[in-house]
């Protein structure tokens, strides 16, 4: 009885194992198929996949297209979405294990990008781009390819870019008779004259929360000759970071509204689209909140300006904040591409970019079509800022956490009155010990 | 011979789930931070953890944030615990009377228990918004002046401990109603004969007769207030300027984003131990009391 059970138990894994290899072959062949033919019917027939994105209107705006994109392929397309920091708990999670899914990710390329890479995550593009001719890579915005490259290789397809952009009160400067201003010294004077209390106006709201406010703070940076890091050396003591870190933290203290300290960008919005703020700096990617009239109460009178000048010009940020990346381990790479290609095709990007999405295709932002979502003015503020903007928008490190910590920790002291450069000099030190213990390795 | 295996065994075979559980889901979680703690790793998959001995723990005892935190837990734990102690038993004498409605005030009050912390973390981040929320509002109509809630260093830790006791008296209250309703007679009208005033009645024999249900309330919720979480990384993630920073909110950032599990783990164990030290003390005190 024994001997038979085992002899049926070689027989059935047989069975397996010829029809898996057989199954293997098969697979290779569609796929060849696929490649040579290009229009050869359903090359990933019955195939799996399974694709996170973040709770972001690129999601949304992808979700109803993809029916489309299973009937093409014949692939099953398996989506889930996650908030931003639950994602990136959710994925550091799973590939530490050596998760197999899911196959494709939305990530944050700057914040997560270069741990990822480092970790053995993700898989290098720089093959698939090329496979395609008509997927046509060169279109994409070299900064926003920047922002995607970990140490020469291409970690990921740029989704979304965005530009730190001057969000105004129309209405505010009209009345006041105050042009809109173009430096940052021209800016100050105007939140001055704007600021009135008593009647619930405050001159300027931005990001005052530690972590988040670093990303806001780096066009202020750049536009006065600054940067976080230069040449694996901490700039953060330099005179015009210091310049850079007490104006932003002076605005928000004398001219911001009261506990600005625990805001974020949706508490900062929020009290700019109650039409309680005359002046606001911040991502151009969320303008929606500022002129959607179900959720700004101010949504006829918001004005859009390129970030002021400082000393070195005006030196906005223009980053790719969520791309498209492959995990390292997904067990069909070429199915894994096929969705990314599709994703971020012309065609694709340029409905996404239709629902106000602003994707990093040159050729989508000069069509009338991909910008007829947007208001026309940010149109040209957004294509004015990509110009002059800079690729990164926070320290470039693989642990962005920390090193934003220690930077906002400066902008802070400006926020409660202390010490700024005493505190300059305290984070300089910390932030150049974490360089070089990420050179260390 | 299976039925006979089966009695003469049956002591380990009806506990061995709960015992697997145990092990599985909470001895071995310990153990590995325990282990963890030793090591230098960023979660990463090419490079392997690095034996650092001790450092870890050097490191963090001699780290300001550290203690730092250690201070804001304490802090808020001991503000939220004496306040929701003394509204808590308030509030179940209160509702120990028979009234009209009584159920239904007892449902609603058990309200803010059993809602999503999370979602009431992000509720109360709007009722204490300096500009626009409720709060001010009120203080406003009372004419007091308006206060900074979340957004000041220094009123940030009472404004969330305000939102641990509106979320957390009702248990309290739960567990003293239920001792009340254990507390015999005789006393009572013992006292009524001697002509004890209400308040003689409250001080002198429901509240030591209560001390023990009152012990164990409190033990409950200090293990509770020690590890909260959900509402301070929902209204403020530990700020501002660390100022809400507890112990548990700075392990997490160590963990999940600064990425360094070896002083994560190290923190907890630590906190692990502070946690076990507190309750062990706790429980002393109880058996003090009942003696």
């Amino acid at each position: 009885m024994k001997r038979m059970t085992k002899k049926m138990f070689s027989a059935g894994l047989v069975t397996v194992t010829a029809a898996s290899m057989l199954a293997g072959c098969g697979g290779g062949s569609a796929t060849d198929n696929g490649k040579e033919g290009g229009s050869a019917a359903k090359p990933f027939e019955g195939k799996k996949l399974t694709v996170v994105t973040a709770n972001h209107p690129w999601g949304e705006a992808i979700k109803p297209l993809i029916p489309e994109f299973e009937k093409e392929t014949g692939m099953k397309v398996d989506v889930q979405s996650y908030f931003e920091d639950q994602l990136t708990q959710k994925l550091t999670v799973q590939f530490t294990s050596g998760s197999a899914t899911p196959d494709v990710f939305m990530y944050r390329p700057l914040q997560e990008g270069k741990q990822f890479a480092k970790n053995g995550f993700v898989q290098p593009l720089d093959e698939y781009v090329k496979k395609d001719p008509n997927y046509n890579f060169d279109d994409f915005s070299k900064s926003a390819i920047g922002s995607t490259t970990v140490d020469g290789k291409l970690t990921g397809i740029p989704v979304i870019t965005e530009q730190e952009i001057l969000y105004y009160r129309k209405d505010l400067l009209q009345q006041a008779g105050i042009a809109v201003p173009k430096t940052i010294d021209e800016l100050v004077a105007a939140v001055k004259k704007l600021h009135d209390p008593s009647k619930e106006i405050y001159g300027f709201v931005a990001r005052g929360q530690q972590s988040p406010l670093v990303t806001q703070v780096s066009s202020f940076l750049y536009s006065e000759g600054g940067d976080f890091i230069k040449d694996d050396k901490a700039t953060v003591n330099t005179p015009e970071a210091i310049k850079a870190f007490s104006t932003y933290g002076s605005l928000l203290k004398d001219y911001g509204p009261p506990g600005v300290m625990n805001m974020a960008w949706t508490q900062a919005m929020g009290i700019f689209a109650q039409g309680k703020a005359a002046f606001y700096t911040d991502a151009s990617a969320i303008y929606n909140n500022a002129t959607d009239p179900s959720k700004s109460k101010v949504a006829d009178k918001v004005g859009f300006a390129v970030f002021p000048a400082g000393a070195a010009g005006a030196k906005p940020y223009n980053i790719t904040s969520w791309g498209l990346a492959m995990n390292a381990k997904a067990a069909n790479k070429d199915a894994a591409w096929a969705f990314m290609q599709w994703a971020t095709s012309k065609d694709i990007v340029m409905k996404t970019q239709e629902k106000g999405n602003t994707g990093a295709r040159a050729s989508i932002w000069n069509t009338e079509e991909g910008v007829k979502g947007l208001p026309a003015e940010l149109v040209n503020v957004i294509k004015e800022s990509s110009k002059i903007g800079v690729d990164h928008d926070r320290p470039v490190l693989i642990n962005v956490g920390e090193a934003r910590d220690i930077v906002g920790g400066i902008v802070l002291k400006a926020m409660l009155g202390e010490d700024v450069k005493a505190q300059a000099e305290k984070a300089n030190k910390d932030l150049q010990a974490l360089i070089d213990k990420e050179k260390g390795k | 011979m299976g039925y006979n295996w089966f009695d003469r065994n049956l002591k380990w075979i009806y506990t061995m789930p709960a015992l697997l559980f145990v092990l599985l889901m909470m001895v071995f979680p310990i153990l590995y931070t325990g282990r963890i703690s030793f090591y230098e790793w960023s979660m990463s998959a090419t490079e392997p953890p690095r034996w650092v001995g001790l450092e870890n723990y050097k490191a963090l005892l001699t780290d300001g944030r550290f203690w730092h935190a250690v201070g804001a837990t304490f802090t808020f734990t001991a503000g939220a615990l004496f306040f929701q102690a003394i509204l808590g038993i308030a509030i179940a004498m209160l509702l120990n009377r028979t009234f009209r409605g009584q159920n239904l005030v007892k449902t609603l009050f058990l309200l803010p228990m059993v809602a999503t912390p999370v979602a009431m973390g992000l509720v109360w981040m709007l009722i204490y918004e300096p500009t626009i929320g409720a709060a001010n509002q009120m203080l406003k109509f009372f004419g007091l002046d308006p206060l900074l809630w979340l957004g000041s260093p220094n009123q940030v830790l009472p404004s969330l401990i305000i939102i641990d006791v509106w979320e957390w008296t009702p248990m309290i209250a739960l567990i003293i109603m239920a001792g009340l309703s254990t507390l015999p007679n005789d006393p009572y009208e013992a006292a009524d004969v001697d002509g004890a005033t209400a308040w003689q009645k409250f001080r002198h024999i429901t509240l030591p007769l209560l001390r023990p249900t009152i012990v164990v309330a409190l033990l409950l919720r200090l293990i509770d207030v020690l590890k909260t979480y959900d509402i301070i990384y929902a209204t403020t993630q530990g700020g501002p300027n660390f100022a809400s920073e507890t112990l548990n909110l700075y392990g997490y950032v160590l963990g999940f984003q600064y990425f360094k599990m070896g002083p994560a783990s190290t923190l907890l164990v630590l906190f692990f131990l502070l946690v076990m030290a507190l309750t062990l003390a706790l429980i002393w005190v109880r058996k003090k009391v009942e003696a």
